[in-house]
């Protein structure tokens, strides 16, 4: 399975952005190859608004079954569900340290979004 | 993170902007965002210095070049906004005046050819920019194009930094370009190390409001004791309660009709809304603004009441956060 | 002849304005309420007998999932990012659909149909020949052009039609302006009241209407509005005095030329200046498309 991470950097050692819609890249790590590729999300920084809905069509797009970011606002988090992925929310300072928290199964799925959406 | 107080009114001039900037003076640790994007007024009392400013990139227009079209008229079939319309006329060849006609260098016939195609151009004024027009043109002469629609600004003021921003004139999304003023004020409190951020917010309940609103820590809503002003505050409160915002409430001018401010307190605390206080009819307010002025950097009698509220707003509870400590000068 | 009352500013008199000139018509007039987020002419109108109330929709699109097959094509075209594809099937959101028309339009597999959703009401007043149509966008909806534009359709050609705008200068307030034959912007003497003023008459230049403006709370403030209209040869139509009666008068729902009749003559004059400088600026803006 692969998971999206929010990030501003290009490595595991990268910061762990807080907000999911306005995330500049995803880290997409497999964790079967344990492998990564890095997604865009630029276009979607400046978008007017439905940043999240447009970031969650993204990660579902490039195949994640789980997201790992600071806050997913309503919007993404319908979509996601949509797609049958997974969220959890963190406040882990990198990418690495999130992916740990994950496979040491401390992380607590969110059943809802956790934070306000309309342009947040 | 900081906490971002939003001051709003629903119904415009009730003072609302005059209660932003004392706030901004009494607090050393704030940030200021103006998000009444639409008629900002706050510099007109911080007189800011800009250090920064930025292009407001929003949305999009529709152009079609002319000599591409071949007038079939499928934009503007499609178009939902009214925002395509004919040019040349069939039967403009009719009001060309007899001099030019004659002068005309392709001859008398080509100035009066009724049959020639007609052209349609975009109203970029009602365009929405949703390019159904570009899609549908038949031979693809219809061009998306980015607009910029106004302008933010980073700049000092004596209360600390401000963000705020002019949009456009006719310009659409000033509620995303509220998010960006917000957006900027958390950064430059992210890096100035300030713990609060101050925003004045716009008039109404529409979309620049709501973007004002979504995510802030606590809302204050200016009103005044009159029919309107009541019935706006009323929307203005379901709007806070949606959003399940903290609100504080202070009436402006409530002298100029206590029972009606009396029956607006109540109607707040009904509603789980805090009662900050009243601000007196003090002709001092205008005063101050014409000095360029906070109202609590003048002896006026507001003022007074001002800083009431102001102690008050700052030692509720906001959002999940505890209050903060008061930092008055 | 439609006469469109506008300010930058909010609060300083626009709805008093609008109210007071239809108050003041001998002739039968409509009187549009496009201030849709906070509409508040009728609270003027004490004793206004509600004729109506019509519900406005905006078209959004509704998905078929039997028919979709997840293309995607439709949240590729959507600029408002108001409709996604995650996998299978696409979902809308309706707040923030503008209801172009575009996915229905690119939907290859016809999986796209329109259904409308409310985003306010259109309810009609009338009292002593004043036919008032207001519009009342619904709480926690953004879209107010839509409603304006419904509200605008009850324009009749045969009635003049007084305008009351939502304030400032951006969407919702071109879309009250567009159309109209004569703008009146309403301003108070203070440095706020110019500055929002000067972003009015930068907003009515650009709709090529002819204008004049109306001085509120006279008295209050200082000379830079005067000086700027002496400057820019726009012509003050009417100046309304800074006066505690009036203020407390507006705060109980009073119509001013009613409960102060002595100010009745203020309103009369000016709208037969309107008349006369809509007439003659019609005339010079024959031209427009």
């Amino acid at each position: 399975m692969k998971i999206a991470f929010s990030t501003s950097g290009d490595n595991l050692d990268a910061p762990l952005y807080p907000r999911f819609g306005r995330t500049p890249k995803f880290l997409m790590y497999d964790l079967e190859s344990k492998t990564f590729e890095l997604v865009d999300n630029t276009q979607n920084l400046n978008a007017a608004q439905g940043a999240g809905i447009q970031a969650a069509q993204t990660v579902s797009r490039a195949g994640a079954g789980a997201v790992v970011t600071g806050h997913c606002g309503p919007k993404a988090f319908r979509v996601l569900a949509e797609a049958d992925i997974e969220v959890y929310n963190t406040e882990a300072a990198t990418v690495a340290e999130a992916l740990t928290l994950y496979q040491t199964g401390k992380l607590v799925r969110a059943e809802a979004s956790d934070v306000e959406g309309h342009w947040a | 993170m900081s906490k971002e107080i939003v001051i709003i009114s629903g119904k415009g001039g009730t003072g609302k902007t005059s209660v932003t900037a004392s706030f901004a003076v009494l607090t050393e640790q704030a940030v200021i965002a103006d998000c009444d994007v639409d008629a900002a007024d706050l510099h007109l009392l911080l007189s800011p210095k800009v250090m920064q400013r930025n292009d407001f990139k929003s949305g999009y227009e529709a152009i079609i070049r002319e000599a591409d079209c071949t007038g079939c008229g499928a934009c503007m079939a499609h178009c939902r906004f009214d925002a395509v319309f004919p040019t040349g006329e069939k039967d403009s060849a009719e009001k060309l005046s007899p001099a030019c006609k004659s002068s005309c260098h392709l001859g008398t016939d080509a100035a009066t050819d009724v049959n020639r195609p007609r052209k349609y151009q975009i109203d970029l004024i009602a365009c929405e920019g949703c390019g159904v027009c570009a899609q549908v043109c038949p031979v693809k002469a219809i061009d998306m194009q980015e607009c910029v629609c106004g302008e933010w600004m980073l700049s000092e003021t004596r209360c600390g930094p401000m963000v705020h921003a002019r949009l456009g004139i006719a310009a659409e999304n000033s509620g995303k370009l509220v998010s960006v003023v917000r957006s900027e004020a958390r950064r430059a409190a992210k890096e100035g190390g300030k713990n609060l951020i101050i925003v004045d917010g716009p008039p109404g309940i529409g979309c620049p409001v709501i973007a004002s609103l979504s995510g802030a820590d606590l809302a204050v809503i200016v009103t005044e004791p009159s029919t309107a002003g009541e019935h706006d505050f009323e929307r203005v409160l379901a709007l806070t309660k949606h959003f399940n915002l903290p609100t504080a409430i202070c009436i402006n001018k409530w002298d100029i009709n206590p029972t009606l401010t009396e029956r607006i307190e109540a109607r707040a605390r009904t509603a789980g809304a805090e009662v900050a206080g009243r601000i007196r009819y003090d002709a001092a307010v205008t005063a101050a603004q014409l000095q360029a002025k906070a109202v609590v950097e003048t002896t006026a009698a507001a003022g007074a009441d001002i800083r009431e509220i102001w102690k008050f707003v700052m030692s509720m509870q906001m959002g999940t956060g505890s209050p903060l400590p008061i930092l008055n000068r | 002849m439609i006469i469109t009352v506008a300010s930058g500013k909010g609060g300083t008199g626009k709805t008093t304005l609008a109210v007071n000139l239809a108050a003041v018509m001998e002739n039968p007039v409509v009187l549009l309420d496009c201030d849709v987020e906070e509409p508040n002419a009728q609270l003027f109108l004490n004793g206004a007998s509600n004729q109506e109330e019509d519900l406005v929709h905006l078209l959004i699109p509704e998905v078929d999932a039997t028919h979709c097959t997840g293309c995607g094509e439709c949240a590729q075209f959507c600029r408002y990012g108001a409709i996604a594809v995650p996998r299978a099937t696409a979902i809308v959101f309706p707040e923030l659909c503008h209801g172009c028309g575009g996915c229905k339009l690119v939907c290859p597999s016809g999986a796209i149909c329109e259904v409308e959703r409310r985003i306010g009401k259109i309810e009609t007043f009338t009292r002593n020949g004043i036919i008032l149509h207001e519009g009342r966008l619904d709480i926690g909806v953004a879209m107010a052009p839509p409603l304006i534009r419904a509200l605008k359709t009850r324009i009749r050609k045969d009635y003049t039609v007084i305008i009351d705008a939502p304030p400032g200068t951006s969407c919702p307030v071109i879309a009250a302006l567009r159309g109209s034959d004569f703008a009146v912007l309403v301003t108070e003497p203070t440095p706020f009241g110019l500055h929002d003023l000067k972003l009015a008459v930068e907003a009515v230049r650009e709709l090529e209407l002819p204008f004049g403006v109306v001085v509120n709370r006279m008295g209050i403030g200082d000379e830079r509005v005067h000086t700027f209209c002496q400057e820019e040869k726009i012509p003050i139509l009417a100046e309304i005095p800074d006066d505690r009666n009036i203020a407390e008068a507006y705060s109980r729902g009073a119509l001013l030329s009613e409960a102060l009749p002595e100010y009745r003559p203020i309103f009369s004059n000016l709208l037969k200046r309107i008349l006369q400088n809509g007439t003659f600026g019609k005339a010079e803006d024959s031209e427009k498309p």
